[in-house]
């Protein structure tokens, strides 16, 4: 189904409009009509007090293929994408063996043709294997058929200045640019939660915000001297964002991406010693979250990205210290960024747009994403029920795992339908199986 | 009281409670020919240890046994080390073996409570990372309340190594609740950060901090922490923050000295001070068999029966 005629869809909290889409783009669009005729081969999906976005864009996405297939398939991550609203991702490369060659980007990309549930676009990793000492062949992964613009050592900081400093001289050359985990690795040695009052009575050592502001500082000061681009991955402290807006009205070529759970959970979670409330970077104090917020609603953070990382069972069912860090993100990112942007009575549907879509879309270069309705766009849209809710159940999620820090959570805004070039990939709520036509 | 992870989570009743049934513990046992009670015939003990730790280990098996438990040592290692056997395993093993009680030493702060979502029998934690021993701040308080004669408006110096030390945090906690001044002592790099709201007062001058305490609770530390730039070198540590005796003569005359153990001699305390008249040292590991048989016998028969 790519011709599919939605009716009556709020676009962007703009108005209601009926958009008909041919061969997966917007044919037209146009006012609500009762009665308008339509040919036989076009579906028609009743939109009739949904809200119209365009597909959400992921800068951030943990696939685990290959290497921990057990954790999450490219299959199984994209299924859980679309389910969360989204159209495209971007697959970061600490998978084993590492996207650090172009064998490894196409081999990825491939499987997010082949499972059809959201574009996959491969993030390239900066050094050979993560280590951070020699540069991984980042031309090659550019010129290859997943044409990587984004490179990441994401899991690790690219804590040596030269080889960052290199990185971005590199990418500049085909205006791409390095997603830098911010994390001062000295500062860090052995951290396992913030560090601050609850981490000084929980007896957990401490991750203290300096080690992420300390390398966004620095890399502030390397785009600017290099003219070259620098992203940053899950901003998590209030004085990262004075930092960045500080860039930012110097004129640095920076962007920022906070994580749905840094805007909503805290460091009190790890009271519970629950290893589902460990991440990396550690979630933060209230006044943090409260600034990230205003910072989301400002701009001076760019976009909100998952850092979905699904981790197997006994990963997770263990002691604190001994568990991996992540937690789970594409199918509760919408409904958190709602909340964190006032709420579905209150939420700016264009910003809401604009942090989890457009912008997403331009840092990563996703031409054929983050578009509002148009004649001529790729038909790449997300039916939302703005006043619905429903409950996190950590086994009725897509994704293979189920490590989620909002079980049991009543959320707001559910998504009805996501379309991938016209293609419902979810459709009522649920994910359509043959995605194929 | 279905468990004991921290001396935060106790009431100061429970608190005192643990402390009077110590107190009932050695009268009862202490003289006796056999000094056992037959109150846990019949219920097992598991002791689970991730560290190894004869002295604490033992202390408990001596506990448990003077109240008749069956006692079972089983030696553990860390699933994050050594890939060895997860924590969730071993307890489920633990609970078919049908342990009424888990005495756990773990290096993960945290694990103790953990174990409790994973089985039925009470958890006693003996010692969690950096995070809590209560029933070494319980023996700490009952022994200060044995030659202070209380410890309600007494002050007490906790002085090294705050960062790393679950018995800090365990006393901390249980002190303060029973109403004495604590003192926390140490280098700036070896207190936590963000600790405002703590009960204590913060010095970094151990000589000032002597003056006017009942008791000084000196911390092990390790020589490997000034590898870290937590301190210059070991004789610097030792110089500043280490109880030698002009240091005992800044104390008043009553006050009495404590050590956790095991100690470094020559570190955070003198030779001549550990072995002192005034030093606590053996009376602690005394003491602290009556109050682990306190704490076994309160979580296993909910104080019924006696
Ligand atoms: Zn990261």
């Amino acid at each position: 189904m790519s011709n599919v005629l939605i009716k009556s869809a709020d676009i962007v909290g703009k108005g209601r409009r009926d958009v008909l889409v041919r061969d997966g783009r917007v044919a037209e669009i146009g006012s609500v009509s009762e009665k308008s005729t339509v040919a036989k081969d076009v579906e028609v999906v009743d939109a009739d007090g949904l809200v119209l976005l365009p597909g959400l864009v992921d800068l951030h996405t943990h696939l685990r293929e290959p290497g921990r297939e057990d954790a999450e398939t490219v299959l199984s991550g994209t299924r859980a994408a679309a389910k969360g609203g989204y159209t495209a991702v971007c697959a970061m490369a600490n998978s084993y063996p590492v996207a650090d060659t172009a064998g490894v980007v196409e081999q990825v990309a491939a499987l997010g043709r082949a499972a059809g549930y959201a574009d996959v676009q491969p993030i390239g990793a900066v050094s050979i294997g993560l280590e951070g000492k020699r540069l991984a062949e980042i031309g090659a992964m550019a010129q290859s058929a997943a044409a990587v613009r984004m490179f990441s050592d994401d899991g690790h900081c690219v804590h040596d200045p030269v080889l960052m400093r290199r990185a971005l001289e590199y990418v500049k050359t085909f205006d791409g640019l390095v997603a830098q985990h911010a994390e001062e690795p000295r500062l860090t040695e052995g951290a396992q939660m913030n560090e601050g009052a609850v981490s000084a009575e929980l007896g957990l050592p401490g991750w203290p915000s300096v080690a992420e502001e300390a390398i966004i500082a620095r890399d502030v000061l390397l785009a600017e001297y290099t003219g070259a681009r620098v992203h940053f991955c899950h901003v998590s402290t209030a004085r990262s964002v004075d930092i960045i807006r500080e860039a930012k009205a110097r004129g640095a070529k920076v962007t920022a991406e906070v994580c749905p759970h840094h805007l909503l959970l805290t460091d009190e979670a790890a009271r519970s010693y629950d290893p589902v409330y460990k991440v990396n970077p550690p979630l933060r104090r209230e006044a943090d979250v409260a600034v990230l917020r205003a910072a989301l609603v400002e701009g001076v953070i760019d976009a909100v990205a998952t850092d979905h990382a699904p981790h197997a069972p006994q990963d997770k069912e263990c002691e604190w210290a001994a568990a991996r860090p992540g937690m789970l993100g594409l199918e509760t990112a919408l409904s958190i960024s709602v909340l964190a942007l006032g709420g579905p009575a209150e939420v700016d549907w264009d910003v809401l747009a604009e942090r989890t879509s457009r912008t997403p879309a331009r840092i990563a270069g996703l031409e054929a994403h983050g578009r509002d309705p148009q004649p001529g766009t790729e038909a790449n849209f997300t039916l939302v029920d703005p006043s619905a809710t429903w409950t996190v159940v950590p086994e009725g999620l897509a994704s293979l795992s189920r490590n989620t820090p909002y079980a049991g959570m009543e959320l707001p805004v559910t998504v009805q339908a996501t379309f991938l070039r016209g293609r419902a990939t979810v459709l009522n709520g649920k994910i359509e199986e043959e995605t194929h036509s | 009281m279905k468990h004991l992870l921290t001396t935060k989570e106790l009431s100061r009743e429970e608190a005192e409670l643990i402390l009077d049934v110590t107190e009932q513990m050695a009268e009862a046992v202490t003289g006796r020919e056999v000094p056992k009670l037959p109150a846990l015939r019949g219920r097992t003990v598991v002791n689970l240890f991730f560290e190894d730790s004869t002295r604490t280990r033992t202390s408990f098996e001596t506990a448990a046994k003077r109240l008749s438990a069956d006692v079972v040592n089983f030696a553990a290692k860390t699933s994050s080390v050594n890939k060895g056997e997860s924590l969730r395993d071993t307890a489920l093993t633990l609970q078919a073996m049908g342990a009424d009680a888990v005495v756990i030493r773990h290096p993960a702060a945290g694990a103790p409570q953990r174990l409790t979502e994973w089985i039925e029998g009470a958890v006693l934690n003996a010692g969690d990372g950096t995070h809590a021993h209560p029933t070494q701040a319980l023996l700490d308080a009952y022994t200060m309340k044995k030659r202070l004669g209380g410890v309600e408006g007494r002050t007490v110096a906790i002085v090294g190594d705050i960062l790393h030390s679950r018995v800090a945090r365990s006393n901390i906690w249980l002190l303060s609740k029973l109403g004495a001044h604590v003192r926390l002592v140490g280098p700036p790099t070896l207190l936590p950060k963000d600790i405002d709201d703590w009960p204590v007062e913060i010095g970094y001058d151990l000589d000032a901090s002597l003056k006017g305490v009942d008791a000084v609770m000196m911390l092990r530390v390790q020589r490997e922490r000034q590898n870290a730039a937590f301190f210059p070198t070991a004789n610097e540590y030792a110089r500043l923050y280490g109880l030698d005796e002009r240091r005992l003569a800044l104390m008043p005359d009553h006050a009495i000295v404590m050590h956790p153990g095991p100690m470094n001699r020559g570190m955070e305390i003198a030779a001549a001070v550990a072995d002192s008249p005034r030093a606590t040292i053996t009376e602690q590991v005394t003491n602290g068999v009556w109050v682990r048989m306190a704490v076994l016998y309160l979580l296993l028969t909910n104080g019924e029966s006696k």
